[in-house]
């Protein structure tokens, strides 16, 4: 067992599962999408493409870009969210709502992406 | 550049995901603990929005405040811990990357990595120096002086670093590796198309051997030229194939033979072989009869080798006692009176001062000149350092090695015609080596000539090889003519037509040049460009041709042809 690896697919699998926990319910209301969610789903994910910098082969660096795209749709999801709240003080509409979860919603499918790979790269192992 | 890039991401991993979790933290503290209203009364805590603008300027030192509005004491409690927590964070971040690039293998990989794209953006046509101690660095001056571009790669740090502070004209690359390694070699540019040749003229002979097979087996196109000294590696090197091996004790045992036979001819191989931009060679004229040489190693079995002729008697003075089987030999290191007298000294007409130690040799010339004034003092210098000595002590004929390796490597490289030059040139009468010698000095004013050729051909000569085609007659004369004043000759010789297998010797001005005729010249630096002119304008060509003045451009000739 290598503790390397062991940390490296716990936090690609912890971002995907936040992730996928702010996605979940219905697209325009709010209180089924709880803030503290995102910014976990944030965090993990960030740390995630972090420890996957300085990877050379092929795998690690389609990982990386993957990754990159989640971080990228996350934050979007997240400024839109303090945009909504704080700056035009529209509130959480419906359609302020479904825009968030829905950038999440492509974070997740960048996510999915990750942990497929990471799987079809631990079957292929022959070891 | 990939390499460097990925380096550092990998080692500021660490740093980076403590300041993320550190700041998630933080954020993530301000969001729960609870604020207070300006009348006392407790306010919600902040949203992530103001908790991650706060944490930003705090973590960064930069401190607006209290925003967006005055803290409760709860908050200003978790507020104190975030400060020291990203505080740390960034130190760690920054310290890392600090020492990152203090790393002394980070530094290599930059300083490679950045040679390698050096090489590999090279245009201009480049020579491969490895080894740049005395010999390297003359070679590179030479080189630059005559304009090539060159990439070095030497193993000595410290004399790369010295390299930097050399003026040369170009920003030629500078590797500390060692050469002899094949990763390395690839990386100076050796399968680059630009890559003109090698020269392999480090101190260590297996190392310029490694240097030899490398090139001749991963780029067997171009010319490698190594410098040995023991003969084992001499006949190492030839088995393979390499093109030039420069002995420095062969090449200047043979001079020496060469300038007791035929001083004229030697003079003239002095003068076209010298590095250019140095002051020409003074006369030497050894002479025959009883010759000493002190010390019988590498060197002095060389001398001895080529020495025999007729009408010269050899006596050896080695400390070990050896000697030619056929010589007389005195056991001693030279600098004793008493070794030398053995020797025959006061009869004797020359001494070559041989051995591998610079102030052994100098005493023994001392000596030497001491005991028997008339002597004929041969020295063998070492060092290039101890130049002030053997400046100040003149000896009759100075060996410096790394002067002789340099000039053979020089001709060698960049006028390929020269070698067959002088090979047709020894077979000449004493008298013509003579004359050509005569000319050459008047032409030079005591610089050393810039020997060169140039191909009759449409690349290098556009509007002389058109008019040769169509019939124009140009003679050798012409050629050398000044572009500005056809009258005036251009201060060079021409040394030999090639064309075809055939080879004409010093031509005269009335010899007919043909297209893809190969000139070798010797003449002043300028000339070099004003030739260049003569060939490729159409303008000065015409004018040189025919005396008349025409103006414009092709474009302009297109247009308004002139009537005739």
């Amino acid at each position: 067992m290598n503790l390397e690896k062991v940390i490296f697919a716990f936090f690609i699998v912890f971002a995907a599962t936040l992730n996928f926990g702010f996605f979940i319910g219905d697209i325009d209301r709010p209180e089924l999408h709880n803030i503290y969610e995102l910014f976990a789903a944030i965090v993990v994910n960030m740390i995630a493409t972090v420890l996957k910098f300085g990877d050379r082969t092929q795998i690690g660096a389609v990982l990386l870009s993957t990754s990159l795209v989640a971080d990228l749709q996350l934050i979007t999801a997240a400024v839109i969210w303090a945009i909504a709240v704080h700056i035009n003080g529209t509130g959480m509409t419906p359609e302020v709502t479904s825009s968030v979860v829905s950038l999440s919603g492509g974070a997740l499918l960048a996510n999915i992406i990750s942990v497929t790979m990471l799987v079809v790269e631990t079957v292929m192992m022959r070891r | 550049m990939n390499s460097v890039f990925f380096l550092v991401l990998r080692r500021m991993r660490a740093p980076i995901i403590v300041l993320i979790v550190f700041y998630a933290i933080a954020v993530l503290g301000l969001t729960i603990v609870p604020g207070i209203n300006a009348d006392g009364t407790p306010a919600p805590a902040m949203s992530f929005f103001h908790a991650f603008y706060f944490i930003s300027f705090t973590a960064t030192t930069i401190g607006f405040g209290e925003i967006p509005r005055a803290f409760s004491d709860a908050q200003r409690l978790w507020a104190t811990a975030c400060i020291y927590m990203t505080v740390i964070a960034w130190s760690y971040s920054i310290l890392t990357l600090l020492a990152l690039l203090q790393d002394k293998a980070f530094q290599h990989t930059l300083v490679a990595s950045r040679f390698a794209r050096h090489v590999v953006r090279m245009h201009a046509p480049f020579f491969l120096v490895c080894g740049c101690g005395e010999t390297g660095s003359l070679i590179c001056r030479a080189l630059d002086i005559l304009g090539y571009d060159f990439v070095i790669l030497d193993k000595d740090a410290q004399r790369v670093e010295e390299l930097d502070l050399e003026d040369f004209k170009t920003n030629d690359p500078t590797l500390t590796a060692d050469a002899g390694s094949a990763a390395n070699l690839l990386m100076a540019g050796l399968c680059h198309p630009q890559c003109k040749g090698v020269l392999a003229v480090t101190n260590d002979d297996e190392c310029n051997l490694a240097i030899a097979i490398n090139t001749r087996l991963l780029n067997p196109d171009i010319p490698v030229l190594a410098r040995a000294r023991s003969r084992g590696v001499t006949a190492s090197m030839a088995s393979f194939g390499t093109h030039h091996i420069v002995n420095a004790y062969e090449r200047f045992a043979e001079y020496l033979a060469l300038a007791v036979a035929s001083p004229e001819r030697f003079r003239l191989i002095e003068i076209l072989t010298g590095l250019p931009g140095t002051t020409l060679p003074q006369v030497h004229l050894p002479p025959h009869g009883r010759w000493i040489i002190c010390g019988y190693g590498l060197f002095g079995q060389s001398i001895a080798r080529y020495l025999a002729l007729p009408g010269i008697t050899l006596t050896v003075i080695d400390p070990e006692g050896e000697g030619p089987a056929s010589g007389h030999t005195v056991r001693g290191i030279g600098t004793e009176v008493s070794v030398l007298e053995a020797a025959g000294i006061m009869e004797a007409h020359g001494i070559v001062a041989g051995s591998p130690n610079d102030i052994n040799n100098l005493s023994i010339a001392m000596m030497a000149k001491k005991l028997n004034p008339d002597i004929f003092v041969v020295a063998r210098q070492n060092q290039g350092a101890n130049d002030v000595l053997f400046d100040t002590f003149r000896a009759d004929f100075s060996m410096v090695h790394t002067r002789i390796v340099a000039q053979e490597c020089i001709s060698i490289i960049t006028t390929p015609l020269l070698s067959r030059f002088l090979a047709a040139i020894r077979q000449t009468d004493e008298s013509e080596s003579h004359e050509l010698a005569a000319r050459l000095e008047a032409i030079c004013k005591g610089q050393v000539p810039e020997v060169w050729s140039v191909q009759l051909d449409l690349r290098n000569a556009a509007a002389a090889h058109k008019a040769l085609l169509n019939n124009w007659p140009l003679s050798a004369g012409q050629l050398l003519s000044d572009g500005a004043r056809r009258e005036a000759n251009l201060p060079a010789i021409i040394l030999m037509v090639e064309r075809g297998s055939e080879i004409f010797l010093l031509p005269d001005a009335e010899f007919m040049l043909k297209a893809e005729d190969a000139v070798l010249l010797a003449g002043q630096h300028f000339v070099r460009s004003a030739l260049n002119m003569t060939l490729r304008n159409a303008n000065v060509l015409h004018y040189i041709l025919t005396g008349e003045d025409r103006g414009g451009g092709q474009l302009w000739q297109l247009l308004f042809p002139r009537r005739r």
